[in-house]
């Protein structure tokens, strides 16, 4: 006999291993709706079979829970159940012998309180409270409800066109999102069951890039309203793209000098090239829409006056200001708000980085964009300052793995303390205090950092820029009856209606906080149906694209087709687009994965397509 | 148009033909059983699984269209085998208790079961339980739901949805306990459903059903001290026979009597004399209505069936005032047969026993309403059977139509006229109250043909009619709820304008009833309807005006239309129904 023996994994191992690659994909997909209880009993039955059977609790409490929760579901319990399956968990919790089943207990015991509503529907009624609607995922998770599986169909019929006329059903900035959107409708795409996600994001761009100039459809009757859009943003531009295909006359009000919001005063040209932004804004505006730029409401209109003058309002000045970190030394000389640097950028001023070292406070994706433009504008060095780790920044991977390609210092760790500066209080270092990572925040999912027991760093610094968030510049609003909530958010109800101000209506940013274009786009939507409808019309968006019938494909697996970028040491001295589309070939063999669950499964059933609004 | 290929025959079809429609054209069947054509094409029940060579996966011929090339087969190897399979996992959950189910040799989940050859079950039969009250059924509505019976194909869903836009049922629960049930966790009686059956009958199995009342019919039947008195409906006439296989010469009204005279029924009346009862009255009400217009809400609308009465009683109660306040000619039936006839006959209107035989489920409601018992006390209608109860009847009291001999209806409740009979039809009461409206206005008949532009088995008609003394009366006519409910928002919008305006709740009026019998994939209203309109044609008498024993009632019991007595026994008023 050998002393010792290498173990080499059996080939029933290696399939479970496979399989569990595969159920994690498949909890990835999950539709949002399931019954909760359900959940909650499939997961303990993982949880049993992983169960090593040594110890009472975890052995058998763990299966007489089970046992309980398929009365639950199936039988006709005792109202007595619930209790008895509390008591039962918190005894595992606390007598189990390792995490395999304290843990257990503990997932049972969070749904126990987390949605008793649901356990009680079942043991009282025999029924799960919400009925799962079953939407097409990829739809579903769009906030503005574009017609995904439907322009990836005609994408892979090769009809461009068609593609951009049916997006804009939903969406009357298609070229936008084909560049800048954060893509939520790819989440949860039911092709992850079998490999990865759509790429859908990569084929809007692909239908953008080929679709040629697309002419808008035709406006309804005029019907002799007018509404004013305060901001010409991307929730001001969908608004009144909408409103002026219904027949009303719309008048964008912008406080700038071009319009585009955020998209131009907030993202990089290297992602959203400028003449793509404007191509699309001078296809909106075709339709006959009045602008006046640089104006602002309370300076040079009042509140009052386009009131008086308007049949509607809609406000949507986005969130625009900049958030301070309150450390000491934050209003030196060359310190700088991210804000401010992306503005300059978006009226193609100035600046000049060249030699410099840039410090950026903050982890988020204005954060990475400041740090990628502050490389193109010639820094000799830029470090990303952050208080928590690199897989805790709520920018995007590919953001951060994007900038650190270009050559950025991300410092992960590292909570500013104060700014240092010289006689002539310029700034030239930031202080950092070191960081441990410590306990998880329940709420948020993400671990704490604290305070590690070393001593502070000095970063020397030409210029800081600080990236910690944006605030809405609502002040003056709340003296015209605007309700301010926390934060200085409008108090808009779902509808985007403003609450005990008649006529007047505001979504996006300005009522969310900082989020993205795509729920902007989806505010000016909703706020186009609910003013036609205030104003006392029921005008129906829709279109004429016809679909190709849905055919079934195989299911092999394939991978994703990633868009592909220019190379990081040429793209990184310009503000040139940085992604390269994709090629006829790529486009084709991506949107031939589609699953088309518009159609197949529940979707020819119901909730397949919405075909008007 | 595209060529493709089905089991060797080459075929055409145009583009967008689904392969299962392409396949029925040519005669080749495929078998299917969740699908309604137009209704629900959603692949649920894989039963239409063909191969299509060059894919590795069988396809539903139900909603997948002919391609350029394809190559098809219906039934290889594969396809027969996975879809015995998925038959025998419907059976795993189905209570197959065939010999105790109403929709025994008319179920479809039977038929393709013995089609297929299903013999065994190689897997552990779990039919699902009714959740609420322990497996009870709840039969204090007319419509009855078997759980252990529903195979989950969301027919009821969808015809709800689609055609009676109702939403009453629903899917609940998720995953594998997912099923058919009530919206919004309600039960049944608490819903606003009109019990209009149109889910009974597109159910193919016996999972929804009309409640049965024949064993009260067969008690009364068999006491000595009751008088049984029976009413038939128009469109019953002319469905009843197709469930006992009788030529279109042999299925008359006067079989249909000698059946319920064999089964022992006192005397059999017919509910058309309550049909012309019914144009007198409402006739008489509208032409009060037209020509003292302020005073009243327009349009007048019939109020003859009780799913659209209950329709506007929970949908639109605002306008409740312009529903005629005529009873249905069910409900006129039976208050004269407990009063006039009792009285004429002498007998004690407590021991009579008034069934009617109804192409209706809600009828079944209607009869119940606390207001229909104006004649003694009693409720008017005792019982309320649907053509298919009756015709369960006849088959267990082993009655074989096609031996019996025609008779007439009995004397007096049992005459009517052509206006009466195509009651049974959308358009049929509007065109029988024109016809006398005229009368009473102008004093002489139009021709009886005169209304014929609002015949026919279309959803939505309009036409305007001039009646010389009275002016132009613009009509409407509607059939389905979903139809109703548009018809409602254009008159609540102001967007149409009508004076009368009839509305029948089952799509093509009575004789596409919930009631009437089932043929899978066939939809008879208009069939059924035709024919009504040929006895009409065929009358003698084809103005309810002219009815004989109708001028004798008034002459010697009710006086004249709208009076005292009428308005005591012929009319109610309509409430609206509590909210849920």
């Amino acid at each position: 006999m050998s002393r010792l023996n290498l173990k080499p994994p059996s080939k029933a191992q290696a399939i479970v291993e496979q399989m569990y690659r595969n159920m994690e994909r498949r909890i990835a997909a999950s539709p949002p709706g399931l019954c909760p209880v359900d959940m909650a009993l499939n997961f303990l039955s993982l949880c049993q079979a992983q169960t090593c059977g040594k110890c009472v609790p975890c052995r058998i409490g763990l299966a007489k829970i089970n046992e309980m929760l398929h009365e639950v579901l199936e039988g006709e319990p005792d109202p007595s159940i619930l209790k008895r399956i509390e008591q039962t968990a918190r005894v595992v919790e606390y007598t189990a012998d390792c995490a395999i089943g304290i843990d257990a207990a503990q997932l049972v015991l969070m749904g126990l309180q987390g949605f008793k509503e649901d356990y009680e529907e079942h043991v009282n009624n025999h029924r799960c409270m919400g009925s799962l609607k079953n939407p097409v995922p990829c739809v579903a998770l769009c906030p503005a409800g574009v017609d995904i599986p439907g322009y990836i169909a005609l994408v892979n019929e090769g009809r461009p066109a068609d593609a951009i006329r049916l997006i804009r059903k939903d969406n009357p900035l298609p070229s936008s999102c084909a560049y800048i959107c954060e893509h939520p409708c790819e989440a949860r795409c039911r092709r992850n069951m079998v490999d990865d996600p759509l790429n859908i994001r990569g084929l809007k761009r692909y239908a953008v890039d080929h679709a040629g100039d697309v002419p808008q459809p035709e406006c309804a009757e005029p019907t002799g309203k007018s509404i004013a859009v305060v901001g010409g943003g991307p929730g001001g531009l969908s608004a009144a793209y909408y409103l002026t295909l219904m027949g009303h006359k719309v008048t964008i009000f912008e406080r700038h000098k071009h319009l585009g919001g955020m998209m131009r005063y907030g993202i990089p040209s290297y992602r959203f090239p400028r003449e793509v932004l404007d191509s699309e804004i001078k296809s909106i505006l075709s339709l006959g829409i009045e602008v006046h730029t640089n104006v602002n409401i309370g300076t040079d209109i009042s509140f009052d006056d386009l009131k008086k003058d308007y049949d509607c309002l809609y406000l949507s000045i986005g969130a625009q200001t900049d958030k301070k970190t309150g450390i000491e030394g934050e209003n030196s000389k060359g310190v700088i708000s991210a804000v401010e640097l992306l503005r300059s950028i978006g009226d193609e001023e100035e600046i000049d980085f060249k030699d410099k070292e840039i410090v950026v406070i903050g982890g988020g994706n204005v954060a990475m964009d400041v740090t990628r433009s502050a490389i193109r504008l010639g820094a000799k060095k830029v470090s990303c300052v952050y208080r928590r780790r690199q897989e805790d920044m709520t920018a995007q991977a590919e953001e951060v793995e994007g900038a650190i390609a270009e050559g950025a210092e991300v410092c992960s760790l590292e909570a500013p303390v104060r700014i240092e500066t010289d006689d002539a209080g310029n700034a030239v270092a930031l202080w950092t205090q070191p960081q441990i990572i410590g306990e998880v925040d329940p709420s948020s999912g993400r671990p704490r950092p604290v305070a590690a027991e070393v001593p502070l760093k000095r970063i020397p610094a030409d210029v800081i820029i600080i990236a910690v968030g944006q605030g809405i510049s609502s002040a003056g609003f709340e003296q015209v009856g605007i309700k301010i909530q926390r934060g200085g958010a409008f108090l808009a109800k779902t509808n985007t209606q403003l609450p005990d101000i008649e006529g007047v209506f505001a979504g996006g940013d300005c009522v969310t906080g900082p989020a993205t274009v795509i729920r902007a786009i989806a505010a000016g939507k909703a706020a186009a149906a609910n003013i036609d409808e205030y104003l006392g019309f029921r005008h129906e968006i829709t279109t004429d694209v016809v679909l190709p019938p849905p055919v079934f494909k195989d299911l092999k697996a394939r991978g994703r087709i990633n868009i592909s970028e220019r190379d990081a040491s040429e793209r990184k001295k310009d503000f040139e687009c940085i992604e390269c589309g994709y090629t006829d070939e790529e486009a084709h063999k991506e949107s031939g994965r589609c699953l088309r669950c518009d159609h197949f499964g529940y979707g020819n059933f119901r909730g397949g397509r919405v075909a008007k609004w | 148009m595209v060529s493709f290929t089905i089991n060797g025959k080459k075929l055409h079809a145009p583009e967008g033909t689904t392969i299962l429609e392409a396949a029925e054209k040519n005669n080749i069947p495929i078998p299917h059983l969740c699908y309604l054509k137009d209704i629900n094409e959603i692949a649920a029940c894989r039963m239409c699984i063909v191969e299509i060579e060059g894919t590795d996966r069988f396809q539903p011929a139900c909603n997948t269209e002919v391609a350029e090339g394809m190559v098809i087969n219906t039934n290889p190897p594969g396809v027969r085998h996975a879809r015995k399979t998925n038959l025998r996992l419907i059976l795993s959950q189905h209570n197959s208790n065939c010999t105790t189910c109403v929709r025994s040799n008319n179920c479809e989940l039977q038929r393709l079961s013995y089609a297929l050859n299903i013999h065994y079950q190689p897997y552990k039969v779990k039919p699902e339980k009714n959740k609420l009250e322990s497996n009870r059924l709840d039969l204090s509505v007319p419509v009855v739901r078997e759980a252990s019976k529903c195979i989950k194909c969301m027919r009821c869903i969808q015809v709800c949805d689609k055609i009676q836009e109702m939403h009453i049922w629903d899917l609940v629960g998720t995953g594998s306990r997912t099923t058919v049930d009530v919206s919004y966790s309600r039960k049944l009686k608490d819903t606003d459903c009109t019990f209009c059956g149109q889910c009974v009958t597109h159910c193919p199995t016996g999972a929804l059903t009309v409640r049965d009342d024949t064993v009260k019919v067969l008690r009364a039947l068999e006491d000595p001290e009751i008088t049984t008195i029976v009413q038939v409906a128009p469109a019953v006439r002319v469905a009843w026979a197709e469930s006992f296989g009788l030529t279109k010469e042999q299925c008359t009204a006067g079989r249909l009597v000698g059946c319920l005279k064999a089964m022992g029924f006192d005397y059999v009346f017919d509910t058309n004399f309550g049909a012309d009862l019914t144009i007198m009255e409402e006739g008489s009400e509208f032409i009060e209505r037209f020509t003292h217009r302020n005073k009243h809400r327009w349009p007048m609308f019939t109020s003859c069936c009780p799913g659209w009465v209950s329709f506007v009683k929970s949908q639109y109660p605002s306008y409740l005032d312009c529903l005629s306040t005529a009873k249905s000619p069910q409900q006129m039936f039976g208050a004269i047969a407990k009063s006039y006839f009792a009285e004429k006959m002498g007998l004690d209107p407590h021991k009579l026993c008034v069934v009617s035989i109804m192409p209706c489920s809600a009828k079944k409601m209607e009869r119940e309403l606390h207001e229909m018992r104006d004649a003694c006390g009693d409720p008017d209608v005792d019982v309320v059977l649907t053509t298919r109860e009756m015709n369960r009847l006849f088959r267990s009291d082993l009655i074989v139509p096609e031996e019996v001999e025609e008779v007439p209806f009995d004397s007096p409740l049992g005459s009517s006229t052509g206006a009466a009979v195509i009651f049974g039809a959308t358009g049929g009461v509007m065109d029988a109250a024109l016809r006398s409206a005229y009368y009473l206005i102008e004093g002489k008949n139009p021709d009886a043909d005169a209304f014929k532009a609002i015949r026919g088995n279309r959803p939505w008609k309009e036409a305007v009619f001039n009646v010389p003394k009275a002016g132009n009366v613009r009509i409407a006519v509607v059939s389905g709820l979903g139809n109703a409910r548009r018809l409602m928002e254009a008159i609540d919008s102001g967007a149409v304008d009508y004076d009368f305006v009839e509305v029948m709740a089952c799509p093509g009026g009575c004789s596409g009833g919930g009631g009437q019998p089932i043929h899978e994939g066939r939809e008879c209203a208009s069939d059924r309807g035709d024919m009504l309109w040929e006895l009409d044609k065929a009358s003698e008498i084809r103005f309810s005006h002219e009815n004989p024993e109708i001028k004798a009632l008034y002459r010697t019991y009710l006086k004249k239309p709208l009076g005292e007595k009428a308005h005591k026994l012929l009319h109610t008023e309509h409430r609206p129904k509590a909210a849920h």
